[in-house]
Order: C-alpha cells, then structure tokens, then sequence
C-alpha cells in the first residue's frame, strides 16, 4: 500500500499503478518510470507531451542517503531527460528537490536546493539552456512515499523534472 | 479577539502587605541542579480560590497544572486537606497542613471589582517555619483570566525555586492536519500549556519555522505563498505581513536577533549551497556572515548578541558551528559521534540545545556554548527542533510517532516529560519571551 500511497501525487502514476493493481503483478522494483515498468508499449502518450516525458522518459532522480551526487542510474534517466529535453524546447523547467523525514527541517531544505541544483546542472552540462530551468526545494515537506522505513526514504529522496506547461 | 496581545494595562501586580515577608533563601525549599540525580518534587497544597463562584476553582487548577507540570512540585489532591480554608487572608492552621506533608500552602481570592475587571490575590505559606513567603494581587480583564492564574503560578514558581517562572508565555507553531502526503500546515499561537489556541494562516501554502521577535508582537516563518520559499514577517496584532529582502532565491531558517533589530537566515546561492546572512530590519542592508561551499544553516544568536551558533556540513556532515556576530573566528564545537542540527543558544546563554541523529535515532540534547559537557535529554525514532522556555530550564520541541509530529516538553534533567495538547498534529514550536 505504501507504494500506492507513494505515487498519489502523480495522476499519470496514479493510472499506471491501477494497471498494476489490475494485473495483479506489483513489482518489488521502485517504479522510476513506465519504462521500467515495460509498460511503454502501450503507446498512449503523445510523444512530446508531459505525458511522454513522464512515462517514456522518466521525471524523476534518486538519490543515495545525505548525499547530492548523480548516482548511475540518475545519470541514465537524466541523459533521456536532456535528450528529450533538447527535442521539444516549448517547456519551461522546474526541477523540485526533496529530502526524506530522516533530517532535521531547515537542513533538508538546503539539501533538497542542493539535489535540485545537481540536477540541473548535470541537464545544463548535457545542452539543456540554463534559462529554461528553475529550482525548488520543498525540504522533507513533500513525501510522496509514507511509511516509515527504508523503502520509502528511498524513494522520497529525489529530483523531480517538471515542465512547467509550454514556455513561450 | 486578538486582545490578548495588547499590552497588559489591565494587569497591576501590588504586594499583599499585611504579614511581614520573612526574608530567607530562594533555593529554602526547592533546589534546581540539573546535574544532581533525583530531585524529590516539593509537596505543595494549593486550596481553590475563595469568591468568583467557579473562576476560584479554574484559577486553582491551571495552577496546579503549571506547578505540576514543571516537574519541580507536587500538587497534593485535594481529598487529602483537612483544614477548609474560609479566609484567605488569616493564617492558616499549619499543623493541619504538615501532617499532610504540604511543605508550601497556596490560598487566595478572586473577586469583580465595580469597573467589571477581576482582582486575584494569592498567599503562599511555608507550613513548617509557619509564615508567609509571599503575597501579591493583580487586576485582569475577564480576557485574561488564564494569564492571571499562570502569573501567579510564575510568582510560586520563582519564589519556591529561585528562577523566573516561564507559565505566562505563549507557543508559536505549525499546526498539521492531513495525510502525510498531502500534510496541510498553519501557523498557529496558544498559550504554553495548550489554551487559547489561534491561527494565523490559512493552510493553502506551506509555513515553516516560525520564531517570536524578542518584543512578543511579530513573528518570523518561512512561507511557500509566493512560489519560491521565502522569509517573512507577520505582526501577530494586524495580521500584516511582509517579506524579508528580495533576494532571488529560497531564504530559510530565519530568527530574530536579541534586540530584534535583524533578522538572521540562510540565503541560497546559485551553487545550490547555502550561506548565513543578517539583514537589518529599519536600514535593510545585509550582511554575509559566511561564505562557504557548503549548508549553512539553522543560525541563532547568543542572548548577548555577539555570537551566533549554526549547523555546517562544511566538514562533511552536520557540525555544529560557533562565530562572532560579524562572521569572524568560524569553529566547530560539536565532535561527539553523530550528526548534529538545529542549535539554539539559550535565552541565559550558558548552553546550547542541538538535535543529534546517530544509531538510527534523534536525540535532544544540549552542551556548553565551547561543545563540551554534552547532555542527551530525549531520544526517539524522530524528534527534533528544541526551543527554550525563557527562563533555560525547559525545552520544547516535537516528536513524530502515530501518523504525525506532536509537541513535548522536557526540563534539563532529562527527566520530567511532558505531552503538550494540541488538537492536530504539531510542529515546529517555538516558545515566546515572557509575557508583559
């Protein structure tokens, strides 16, 4: 449930873990992305679209304990960010940095900025233009995943890409 | 509604004249060591109030209810008293008292005066030297019956102890209703014990971390309204607010300076670290006091203003820093085994209470102002953000257990617990100065 819980926050989420429920085949993995999910082939967004970069791409990065580097896997998902990114440049960026519950409030504040300027700074580095993309920490003040162990600490320590409608 | 806050005209403090005050010692009958083992709660009877038909009786429980809570006292039930008292002013029958161990006897008197205000007067009795130890009276409107009632309670408390009561105070915190994932947060006041609680935001935008201006009437908060998390001002009186600077990017963290002239806080910078800086409130002009490649954060000024204590990753992982108020002579003083946030310099400036995360666990604690002789008084799954009661001896700050934070005090022993009642979850509290 916790899981569930965990992706309320994301209506596109919300739709691929109802086609998980039904399935009967929740998996053990963390959801980064429909595609990890293989549910890519369905082909029901736009390319283009949020709804693309969300499922295909994937909007978010995760992030190892206290710490702001890029892991490898976060590297992958956002070099597929940045591709797509440089491919439709309507959108206007806004990367949210988060911490999980196990830090104190104003620390987590500054460190989810830290995870938000990380990212965008890997994304600036892989030709995304610095003036399309805005930063925001919310601290520990957003968890999407709610239950009190590892598994969900994990998943609330995180750089989420959102686009923030078509940019001019 | 918000004439809780206008000053206190209304209240006037005389002393009860009639029984010469014996001079003796403040520590005669309770002794505040925090570094003795057990200290035994002095048995105290307070009788209800005579006159004013049940506002006698509520004025006797919300002092008994400070008293007890301090952990220093020990209300003795009312079932147990032997003497009736009928006249507040006469001296009691004393042996009635100690047979029932009542070291300290409290009677007292509430009546309306013809202007419509109340007038409370209270007796405080040491039962074996058989005197009186103090006697005071004060004139409130009936807006202020609880302030009544938790003055005289901080007048018991500091004749018995020594030290200055701190029941005539109040909390700012964040008040938190909602699922853990959709958590709506208001800024919210009450009294210390819980009564009297109001809010000050509406909930459609993320407030955190508010502090008391050292004058009592403004608070400082971060808030979300605007987008980007930003340092505010709120006069709690008017409801008017204001930002702090316009910087470009999120400013947190914020507390006022001792003479509440600035406002001390973390500025983001384009990096993505976080440096410290003070901004003055009449000229403007801020001031970096840290410019480091690192989180600085979670500044709070010594009672003196001349230092400031804050949390520091520059050495890898949260330290607890000390610096002057200009910035110079920047040195870490926390070295035990853990990570440590959240310091906040004691209204009496002798310690500092931090939050320390090591083995899986918070823990509140407090050291010397050089981070020696350290001091764990509370450990939990998840607690942090201690805040001073004015007078040192008691912290507050919030626990999250059972789906959310809730608000618990401890005194510095370590020892004296205690759940502050508030109707949602809560967090984030910060105690005010003592009331005037």
């Amino acid at each position: 449930m916790g899981r569930i819980a965990a992706l309320t926050r994301n209506p596109v989420m919300i739709a691929l873990v109802a086609m998980l429920a039904i399935a009967g085949c929740a998996s053990k993995k963390t959801p980064n992305s429909a595609a990890d999910l293989g549910l890519n082939g369905a082909g029901a967004a736009t390319p283009g679209s949020a709804q693309d970069f969300t499922v295909n791409i994937g909007d978010r990065i995760f992030f190892d304990t206290d710490s702001t580097s890029i892991r490898a896997d976060a590297q992958t998902t956002l070099s597929r960010q940045a591709q797509w990114l440089n491919q439709y440049k309507q959108y206007a960026i806004v990367i949210e940095g988060h911490a999980d519950e196990r830090g104190t409030r104003e620390y987590n504040l500054a460190l989810g900025a830290r995870r938000a300027a990380a990212t965008r700074d890997f994304l600036v580095a892989k030709g995304v233009s610095a003036s399309r993309l805005k930063t925001i920490s919310y601290g520990k003040e957003r968890p999407v995943a709610v239950c009190d162990d590892i598994s969900c600490w994990s998943q609330n320590r995180r750089a989420v890409t959102t686009l923030s409608g078509a940019g001019s | 509604m918000r004439s809780f806050l206008k000053p206190l005209l209304t209240i006037a403090a005389m002393a009860v004249g009639m029984t010469a005050v014996v001079p003796m010692p403040a520590w005669a009958l309770v002794e505040l060591n925090v570094n003795k083992g057990n200290v035994e709660p002095l048995p105290i009877a307070i009788t209800d109030f005579q006159g004013g038909d049940a506002l006698g009786a509520q004025i006797s429980q919300i002092v008994t209810a400070d008293l007890k809570r301090s952990g220093l006292f020990a209300p003795i039930d009312k079932s147990a008293f032997i003497e009736k008292i009928t006249n507040p002013d006469a001296a009691p029958r004393f042996e009635d008292w100690k047979v029932i161990n009542a070291q300290a006897l409290v009677t007292g008197s509430v009546s309306k005066e013809a202007d419509g205000r109340i007038r409370a007067q209270y007796r405080l009795w040491d039962t074996f030297a058989g005197q009186q130890m103090a006697g005071e009276q004060f004139f409130a409107n009936d807006a202020n019956q609880r302030r009544v009632a938790h003055i005289i309670a901080d007048a018991i408390y500091e004749r018995l102890t020594g030290e200055k009561g701190y029941f005539d105070t109040r909390v700012v915190f964040i008040d938190e209703s909602g699922a853990k994932n959709a958590r709506k947060k208001r800024l919210a006041i009450m009294d210390q014990d819980g009564a009297n609680v109001r809010y000050l935001s509406d909930g459609k935008s993320i407030v955190l971390t508010p502090r008391f201006s050292p004058n009592r009437q403004e608070i400082t908060y971060m808030s979300y309204e605007s987008g980007q998390p930003r340092v505010y001002l709120l006069q709690i009186e008017t409801g008017q607010r204001e930002l702090v600077g316009n910087f470009p990017g999120m400013t947190f963290a914020p507390r006022f300076s001792p003479d509440g002239q600035k406002v001390i806080m973390s500025l983001l910078r384009d990096d993505g670290n976080s440096n410290i800086f003070a901004m003055d409130l009449r000229s403007r002009s801020t001031t970096r006091l840290t410019n480091s490649i690192a989180i600085d954060t979670s500044p709070s000024y010594s009672p003196d203003g001349s230092k400031v204590v804050f949390t520091s990753d520059r050495g890898g992982r949260a330290q607890i820093y000390v610096m002057g108020a200009d910035g110079s002579g920047q040195t870490r003083i926390s070295f035990g085994d853990g990570v440590y946030s959240t310091p906040v310099w004691s209204p009496r400036g002798d310690l500092i209470a931090f939050t320390k995360q090591t083995g899986g666990e918070f823990q509140i604690g407090v050291m010397k102002t050089d981070g020696s002789g350290e001091r764990i008084l509370s450990s939990g799954f998840q607690q942090e953000g201690p805040t001073w009661a004015p007078n040192g001896r008691v912290l507050m700050f919030f626990r999250d257990s059972a789906g959310g934070p809730k608000l618990v005090s401890v005194d510095l022993t370590g020892r004296n617990e205690q759940s502050i009642p508030t109707a949602n979850f809560a967090s984030d509290p910060a105690w005010s100065p003592l009331l005037e």
